[in-house]
């Protein structure tokens, strides 16, 4: 849930919209010719951050820093990964990788891209006083936790200084060829490289990081011209780029609406091109409205409801049939149509089908099968065991700033019928009030999660959420044999055996449940008809340099 | 005469003074953590967490904090927020905007709602009366947020007439329509106000004793009857100026205006609390001076009342 996790708690609506699409786009025709001069008008909003790529962990911000910056590869319409400014990226035993950059980049004051650009502008966001927010990118680096500020046991630092100013697995071999060593195999290390906390930098920002981060130097497609706080962001097209990404129109403007519901308006009235959220009061009607200038698609985030292990009622062998019966009482096929009009698709595993290689036959996942009797004496099975009673009441707790509690009371209310239990949406009325809950370990039943990737790739989705003792596990799940398996998929020789691997790490959380899927959230956009050649790429960015405009 | 206005400014203070504690302890006790959020569902790392929170001295005593803040107020450094902008940027982009919307939706409701008023009084129980008043009825019930989709689906979506929302370069054409969403409400109320005080003057005994004297019939309209009725509208009219700088953020939002409605809510949403207060407490200056105003225009209206 990284790059667009602020929406998450800021509105629950935004985070639904900023979806992707993968496989099935918005269909690209024959090219159209365009007037290469039109600007194209986009819905956003205004970043949290300084325009630095390894500060960046927010969607608004994230947009615009992926058009302006280039990295090593870039991640096309299906998520697959293409090579950018890497000529080669390659390793034989995923720890260490030796990589090659193209000659020819330059940033837009006319500097070099050259390996020290990347191995500079890594070890900046590693170092720890520079406080940047993608800083657990670098984790893995050998040499990570000597930049780190060192602290005491209770978490307090100590007001030293890290013991190292750079990361001892970053090596400059020449201006075009570095090696990154990691501290363990990790084999999805070049899916991570077009990840923002992964680009290079000019010189010039370690001078003033903060002049930069208004007004970014950069080597991407775009080149920023204007950042009109709170109002829009306008780029145009960067004539040194020297990739395959190559605008086919006269630049972006990205405009603040702080409304989803009026940036849709203007997309009706053609005063907008693109809206990158189509809000959740047009479901019903977005694909009636725009026809094919509809987008529906599936997106990079899964929501999940998660058992946290401190809760005594979900523990030992009646905890785990409470878990199983809890998961088929949910219609989630019912909630899908009802409340987001088909905008969410009912989830069949942890992961997302914007992956390659997700399936939706994992052993296991009969349990995400709405069944109510067999529900309920999955629940009689357990009140033998370990009794609870009949008023027993189950929380669901969320943040109640977005909207989830449209599907909470519904989930609950089959539930209710299919357990013959109480059940109640546990309101916390700010995001961050619900995220010192949950890392206070003071939730009361069940918690909301929703994960978006930060790259395509299936280990994104386990191991930071389910892994023992990780980031975003406030379960405190812990399982050594799922832990094995995400150190055997890590050190797999190639993707697909390491999607293998992950899919039987998966039958590991079918059997334990710690958390429950409930849905993949889609991509739900629209364009108007003055624009062209409009798709959505698998993290429901859209694919702005394509676009062409006619006017 | 300015006596008395010093003595109304010197009263600013400690209701400055009194609107800031409150309102800062009002933010301060509203539970979470606004740097865990900063980094969302993933979390910050402690060290990033624990630098922001001594940068901003949220792991101060509530009074330190609060004097910290009094400390930016009067050296005119209100610092940066969470995002590293300077707070008094932030503002400054707000105000503007808000202002220019509250004045074009206070005139209108000032002209309208006067205008109508005193014919709807001077013609009591006729049709032009009923059906002003009907609408009126219509006004109130119906909620902001409801005239102001359907006005702009209407007006903007389907006739094209005005601009959809004001977005970028918000200009009098783009702020028109929001101006009318904003000002409708307290434009019945003025109405009605204006109506009933008309009616009521018009049967006072000044007025009859006018209408004796052989005054014409638009002498004694203007300067014994409207003049007479205004003061209670006046009142009104005054402390309204606060709501529609303050209450105009399902306008703002409706529109894309980015004015101080959405600051301010982004603002309570993300905990930045210095953000918060300053806004606020710009608002508390807004009412006390359009309240001190109102109470000098009662002494060009009623010659009867004199300050000293």
């Amino acid at each position: 849930m990284t790059p667009r996790k602020r929406l998450m708690g800021v509105g629950a609506t935004l985070l639904a919209g900023s979806l992707v699409l993968s496989a099935c786009g918005g269909g690209i025709g024959e090219q159209t010719e365009g007037d290469s001069e039109a600007v194209i008008t986009v819905s956003s909003g205004e970043p949290q951050n300084p325009l630095i790529p390894s500060d960046t962990n927010e969607v608004y911000g994230g947009l615009v820093v992926r058009n302006i910056f280039s990295g090593l590869v870039y991640y096309d319409v299906n998520g697959a990964v293409q090579n950018e400014i890497a000529a080669s990226i390659e390793s034989d035993d995923n720890v260490t990788w030796t990589i090659t950059i193209e000659d020819g980049w330059t940033f837009t004051d006319g500097t070099d891209v050259t390996a020290q650009s990347f191995v500079d502008a890594w070890n900046w966001g590693a170092y720890g006083p520079n406080a940047a927010n993608l800083t657990y990118f670098y984790e893995p680096i050998e040499g990570y936790d000597e930049v780190q500020v060192p602290v005491d046991e209770d978490g307090e630092p100590t007001g030293e200084d890290p013991e190292a100013e750079t990361m001892s697995g970053l090596e400059v071999v020449s201006d075009t060829e570095f090696t990154v060593t990691l501290k363990q195999p990790e084999s999805d290390f070049p899916v991570r490289l077009g990840y923002t906390a992964f680009f290079p930098l000019p010189e010039v920002f370690f001078e003033d990081p903060e002049a930069f981060g208004e007004a970014p130097v950069s080597n991407g497609p775009y080149t920023l011209t204007e950042w009109d706080h709170d109002t829009a962001i306008t780029v145009e097209p960067n004539p040194d780029y020297a990739g395959d990404r190559v605008p086919q129109n006269g630049g972006v403007e990205f405009l603040a609406y702080t409304d989803e519901d009026s940036a849709y308006n203007d997309l009706l009235a053609n005063n907008l091109d693109i809206v990158t959220n189509v809000p959740a009061s047009a479901f019903a009607t977005f694909e009636e409205d725009l026809g094919d200038r509809a987008v529906n698609q599936p997106a990079a985030v899964t929501q999940v409801i998660n058992v946290p292990e401190y809760v005594e009622d979900f523990q030992g062998e009646a905890g785990l049939l409470r878990r199983q019966a809890i998961s088929m009482a949910i219609d989630r096929e019912g909630i899908t149509e009802t409340v987001y009009d088909g905008a969410r698709t009912p989830a069949s595993d942890f992961t997302n089908p914007v992956i390659n290689g997700w399936s939706d036959d994992i052993p296991g996942s009969e349990v995400l099968e709405y069944n109510p009797e067999e529900a309920g004496s999955l629940w009689e099975q357990a009140e033998e065991m370990d009794p609870l009673g009949d008023d027993y009441t189950l929380f669901i707790a969320s943040n109640a700033d977005s909207d989830h509690q449209s599907w909470i009371d519904p989930a609950c209310n089959t539930i209710r019928e299919a357990l013959g239990i109480e059940c109640e949406f546990d309101a916390y009325p700010v995001f961050d009030e619900f995220l010192e809950a949950r890392d206070n370990r003071e939730i009361k039943g069940l918690f909301r999660g929703g994960w978006q990737a930060d790259y395509p790739a299936m280990s994104n989705f386990l191991g930071p959420i389910y892994g023992t003792g990780a980031g975003s596990n406030d379960m405190d799940y812990s399982s050594e044999e799922f832990d094995a398996k995400l150190t055997e998929g890590n050190a797999a020789e190639t993707p697909e055996e390491a999607t293998e691997i992950y899919k039987e790490a998966q039958e590991i959380l079918f059997q334990d449940m710690p958390g429950i899927p409930l849905w993949y959230y889609n991509t739900t956009a629209g364009y108007s008809e003055a624009v062209d050649n409009v798709e959505f790429g698998w993290d429901s960015d859209p694919i702005l340099y394509q676009v062409t405009k006619s006017e | 005469m300015l006596w008395y206005i010093g003595r109304r400014l010197l009263q600013v203070i400690p209701v400055f003074l009194g609107a800031t504690l409150l309102v800062y302890g009002m933010v301060f006790l509203r539970p979470g953590d606004p740097v865990a959020a900063l980094g969302g569902e993933r979390g910050l790392p402690e060290a990033v967490a624990q630098q922001i929170r001594e940068q901003f001295h949220l792991n101060e005593p509530f009074f330190v904090q609060y004097l910290y803040f009094l400390r930016g107020i009067f050296t005119f450094d209100l610092g940066p927020d969470f995002t590293g902008r300077p707070v008094a940027e932030t503002i400054a982009n707000a105000f503007p905007v808000t202002f220019q919307l509250a004045i074009m939706a206070l005139v209108i409701e000032t002209v309208f709602g006067i205008g109508f008023g005193l014919v709807a009084g001077m013609r009591k129980g006729k049709l032009f009366d009923s059906t002003v008043l009907v609408w009126t009825l219509l006004l109130i019930a119906v909620p902001t947020f409801v005239l102001g989709f359907v006005a702009q689906i209407i007006f903007g979506v389907q006739l094209g007439w005005l601009p959809v929302t004001a977005g970028r370069n918000p200009d009098f054409e783009s702020l028109l329509m929001p101006a009318m969403v904003l000002a409708g409400t307290s434009m019945a109320y003025i109405l009605r106000l204006t109506r009933t005080s008309v009616a009521e003057n018009l049967t006072a005994d000044h007025v009859r004793t006018a209408r004796a004297k052989g005054l014409s019939r638009s002498q004694v309209t203007n300067r014994h009857v409207l003049r007479n009725s205004l003061i209670p509208v006046v009142t009104f009219i005054g402390a309204d100026l606060g709501n529609l700088m303050a209450g105009s953020i399902v306008t703002e939002g409706i529109f894309n205006i980015n004015g101080v409605g959405g600051t301010l809510f982004e603002s309570i949403i993300r905990g930045e609390n210095v953000t918060v207060v300053a806004i606020a407490t710009i608002l508390v200056l807004v009412y006390i001076a359009a309240n001190l105003l109102v109470d000098l225009l009662y002494a060009v209206l009623d010659p009867r009342i004199r300050y000293a």
